[in-house]
């Protein structure tokens, strides 16, 4: 079967989709986009990871044709989509979208990418930069997972709690269990997103 | 296979008549779980997802008719007041992932005896609508799970929404687990007060092939709190009369042993926890709201 469906942005087809097939798979094996991980396909980890239509699931448990005229962002739309947030801009998808951040004309938020390799000349969304400040990033798996979950809890919570950002990302597993440097990340982020407004 | 994508619930309906071994996905976290393993190919896929009915919930005067794929997380946001047991089950589910995309139709629709729905279904009364081109019917939440993973619906039948009883006194929920999140629950338990009629309702999870009510204790204590004139005179419950009505609901388990947990843990640990939801729920009653409060995990 044919999908027809929005990623991070941009109008996208999938042919020959079989029918029992993941959004997970579509995007890994047919968009190109392997930021989302597989692993336990059982919506245990939380390492697949997406926004859809705004809300954080797991692709893996979404079938690709249940995202027929749906809007997917993926770890690879999310720097895209926190600018976006932050300007406010038309482009902007209104769906689950939290007004506190584009109130009193917040600033645009301009990535410093000075001591990593992996930003270099690309701008990063602010929880991404945190993960890499904090050295939250580890064996790498699990980041996508948790900076699409932590990016949406920071949407709507700009002052999490400890238990707040825990409750947020307990769909999402690190086998390295580095979960301090993690926390370290997200409040960096909230302390930076506090900082800009 | 294939997969049907109706877009009205009429649609759906004629769907199921036509297709009666059709597997309904709404959330999908039950459904997609089977086939990515290749433990389930079924015929037809069919998705609720376009269905808007389904994720739309009304208050009545006496109950919640909750559409069947209302996501937990709308349930936790949206009717804590009105039904604080399925709030906190709901709470207990997976994870924030999870439960943006599931709901407790799925929970129906599966029917596991580990669903986290259930025992609050139970504890708070409910009527599941249940619908095919033939009309519509509702079958109380007793008489729905039939088995292991089998409930009472027919080759045709959807899963419109839930009838549940707005909460008309405390209620609380528990659940034995190794963390707080994503996992199956070792054994569940939900209790709800009901001063209007002066009955304590229960629901047992994961401790027999079906959920459960522990009837030989609700009517244990229904007496015994009668006799004492409790629910005029407000006094704390004798323990005797915990203890037994514990007791009273472990027997009402019929458990097995599994990876999870052994048989007679989980028929310790539903007495616990109907000892504790009992105390929990009674002191808030009690209290001079008589509303429940919201409890931690621990007592």
């Amino acid at each position: 079967m044919r999908v027809n469906f929005t990623v991070n942005g941009r109008p996208q087809e999938a042919d020959d989709v079989w029918e029992g097939e993941s959004l997970l798979y579509v995007l890994r094996e047919r968009m190109g986009l392997p930021g989302s991980k597989n692993a336990c396909e059982q919506g245990e980890c939380g390492s697949c990871t997406v926004r859809l239509d705004g809300v954080p699931v797991c692709s893996c448990l979404v079938a690709a044709g249940q995202v027929e005229g749906r809007e997917v962002v993926t770890v690879e739309g999310l720097a895209d989509y926190a600018r976006q947030r932050v300007c406010g801009a038309e482009k902007c998808d209104t769906s689950a979208k939290s007004d506190t951040l584009s109130q009193g004309g917040s600033p645009t938020w301009h990535p410093k990418p000075t001591d990593s390799q992996t930003g270099e000349g690309t701008e990063l969304a602010p929880i991404q930069q945190a993960f890499i400040d904090a050295g939250a990033v580890q064996c790498g798996f699990c980041t996508p997972g948790l900076l699409v979950a932590a990016d949406e809890m920071l949407e709507h919570n700009p002052n999490p709690t400890d238990a707040d950002i825990r409750e947020a990302l307990s769909g999402n597993l690190c086998r390295c269990t580095g979960y301090e440097k993690i926390m370290d990340a997200v409040r960096l982020a909230a302390a930076r997103q506090g900082e800009a407004v | 296979m294939d997969f049907l994508r109706p877009a009205s619930w009429e649609e759906a309906l004629a769907a199921k008549a036509e297709h009666p071994t059709a597997v309904p996905i709404a959330g999908g976290t039950d459904v997609m779980v089977e086939i990515n393993f290749d433990h389930r190919r079924p015929e037809y896929l069919l998705d609720l997802n376009r269905i808007g009915d389904l994720y739309e919930w009304e208050v009545g005067a006496d109950s919640v008719r909750l559409g069947a794929s209302v996501p937990y997380t709308r349930i936790m946001e949206n009717l804590r007041g009105e039904l604080p047991g399925l709030s906190l089950a709901s709470h207990t589910v997976a994870s924030p992932q999870i439960r943006n995309r599931g709901g407790v139709g799925g929970n129906l629709g599966t029917a596991s005896p580990a669903g986290d729905a259930h025992p609050a279904l139970l504890a708070a009364g409910a009527e599941v609508e249940a619908e095919s081109v033939r009309g519509t019917r509702l079958i109380p939440i007793d008489e729905f799970y039939t088995g292991v993973k089998r409930n009472a619906l027919a080759p045709d039948e959807l899963i419109r929404a839930v009838h549940i009883k707005k909460a008309d006194g405390p209620q609380q929920y528990s659940k034995v687990g190794t963390r707080n999140a994503m996992v199956i629950a070792v054994c569940a338990f939900g209790l709800a007060l009901h001063p209007a009629t002066r009955t304590v309702r229960t629901g047992i999870g994961s401790a027999a092939p079906t959920p459960v009510r522990a009837k030989a204790a609700e009517e244990f204590l229904n007496a015994a709190l009668d006799e004492g004139g409790f629910w005029d005179n407000g006094r704390i419950i004798t323990p005797s009369v915990a203890k037994q009505f514990a007791d009273l609901c472990s027997a009402a388990c019929n458990p097995i042993d599994d990876v999870r947990g052994t048989a007679s843990y989980r028929r310790h640990a539903v007495g616990i926890m109907a000892r504790r939801t009992l105390t929990w729920t009674w002191e808030s009653y009690r209290g001079t709201d008589g509303r429940s409060i919201e409890k931690g995990s621990v007592a």
